[in-house]
């Protein structure tokens, strides 16, 4: 049974602890509001990307100078997976769903007979991967120093992912993210960057003109659509992340407010027990005499 | 109006412009053009200019840093790399990019700075037109 002053103690940890989780969840309600507002301004931009890249990548599919970021280099041994994450922690399932993901991925390669190589983004899913999968980290890319992610940052991990496949290090490369839904709701999304994915019906009844020349285009525009999905995906993620610790901490609020009204109940049965306990030595007492 | 299309200026972080315009004169890779209702479909790269729509309520300049355009006989969208209204304030973001392409050029050699040496003197010529 604990003292009437280590309950008082605890009580009062508990309350301070609540009152950081109700502030992180304020800040995490407004910065969740900006990371919205930035995903939804990037949205036309990758959307008309997306839109000219697979109708061009569909006339250009197939024929013999496509370029390898397209048409792939022809093998499939060699898998780079970008799993990017948050450079900070209490976010409920934020980073462990989207290591899950990954490492789910990774085994199921490694038992094929695949060739696995893991870049990271964000500290906490290096920080997980490294448990297991160290044999196969290959580089990271810090973002902790960057307040608001831009697509200079995107394009710091195009490059570095570029200069990879132009040295031959790998022949897929799949980015795993959490696709924002709602604020209770981040959908762990794998995503393949490299060689880029045609979906079937992508084929545009439009007879473009191409200036300077379809190939220059392709050539100019496959790296920019890498680099903008790169982006999407770093936006993405970073709605969700607040998005989830925000309904993290409001669980914890709620939890930390049950567990003072467990613990402030237990304190006054304790006090009550007390003095009725004084009171019947006081009373016994007096009787004696 | 049948003489009016649907423009759009994005770029990665934001959307710039969306509206009806008369016309739209594009620094394309090749040259500058000039894209009105029912044009002929076309992609085209961009190098860093001056970008002007024709609205209804005149003419509206923008500096683009690259990027490509998307013409159809209903509209252009033009996704720029970076793109800035041509003001006193894209001005000062646009100088502090010049500086840092020509650094970036002084740093390389043979075709890859000829290139950047051109773009950056397209953008220098640009933000001169500002003034």
């Amino acid at each position: 049974m604990p003292s009437l002053k280590d309950l008082k103690n605890r009580i009062g940890s508990v309350k301070s602890t609540r009152k950081i989780t109700k502030a992180m969840q304020m800040v995490a309600a407004a910065k969740l509001r900006r990371a919205q507002d930035a995903a939804e301004a990037a949205r036309p931009y990758a959307d008309k990307m997306a839109d000219v890249v697979n109708g061009l990548a569909a006339s250009v599919a197939g024929s013999e100078g496509a370029p390898r970021l397209l048409a792939g280099t022809g093998s499939e041994q060699t898998h780079l997976l970008v799993v990017m994450t948050a450079e900070r922690g209490l976010c409920g399932g934020f980073n462990s769903s989207i290591v899950k993901i990954a490492r789910y991925r990774a085994e199921k390669l490694l038992k094929e007979g695949k060739t696995v190589k893991i870049l990271t983004v964000g500290k906490k899913g290096r920080e997980q991967l490294k448990r297991d999968l160290s044999a196969h980290l290959v580089g990271h890319i810090d973002l902790s120093e960057v307040k608001r992610v831009g697509y200079e940052n995107a394009a710091d991990i195009s490059k570095k992912v570029f200069e990879m496949f132009d040295a031959g290090e790998f022949d897929v490369a799949t980015i795993f993210y959490n696709r924002f839904e709602s604020v209770i709701s981040q959908i762990p999304t794998p995503r393949q960057i490299i060689p880029a994915v045609v979906p079937e019906d992508a084929a545009t009844d439009a007879l473009y003109d191409y200036e300077p020349s379809e190939e220059a285009i392709l050539e100019d525009l496959l790296p920019r659509s890498v680099t903008t999905q790169i982006f999407t995906a770093l936006l993405e993620n970073g709605a969700s992340e607040q998005g989830a610790r925000m309904s993290a901490m409001d669980n914890a609020t709620r939890n930390a407010g049950d567990m003072i009204d467990r613990l402030t109940i237990q304190y006054n049965r304790s006090r009550q027990a007390a003095i009725t306990k004084e009171l019947i030595e006081i009373i016994s007492g007096a009787e004696a005499l | 109006m049948a003489d009016m299309m649907q423009f759009d200026l994005v770029s990665p972080e934001r959307k710039l412009a969306s509206g009806q315009v008369r016309a739209v004169q594009i620094p394309a890779a090749d040259g500058d053009m000039t894209a009105m209702a029912d044009h002929a479909a076309t992609i085209t790269t961009l190098r860093p200019g001056i970008l002007i729509a024709e609205g209804a309520e005149g003419e509206t300049r923008y500096v683009v840093t690259g990027g490509f355009a998307e013409i159809s006989p209903q509209g252009t969208s033009v996704l720029a790399e970076r793109a800035y209204p041509a003001n006193a304030e894209g001005r000062s973001a646009l100088d502090a990019i010049l500086a840092e392409m020509r650094a970036k050029a002084a740093t390389l050699a043979g075709p890859e700075k000829d290139t950047l040496d051109k773009a950056a003197n397209d953008l220098a010529r640009a933000i001169d037109s500002i003034a």
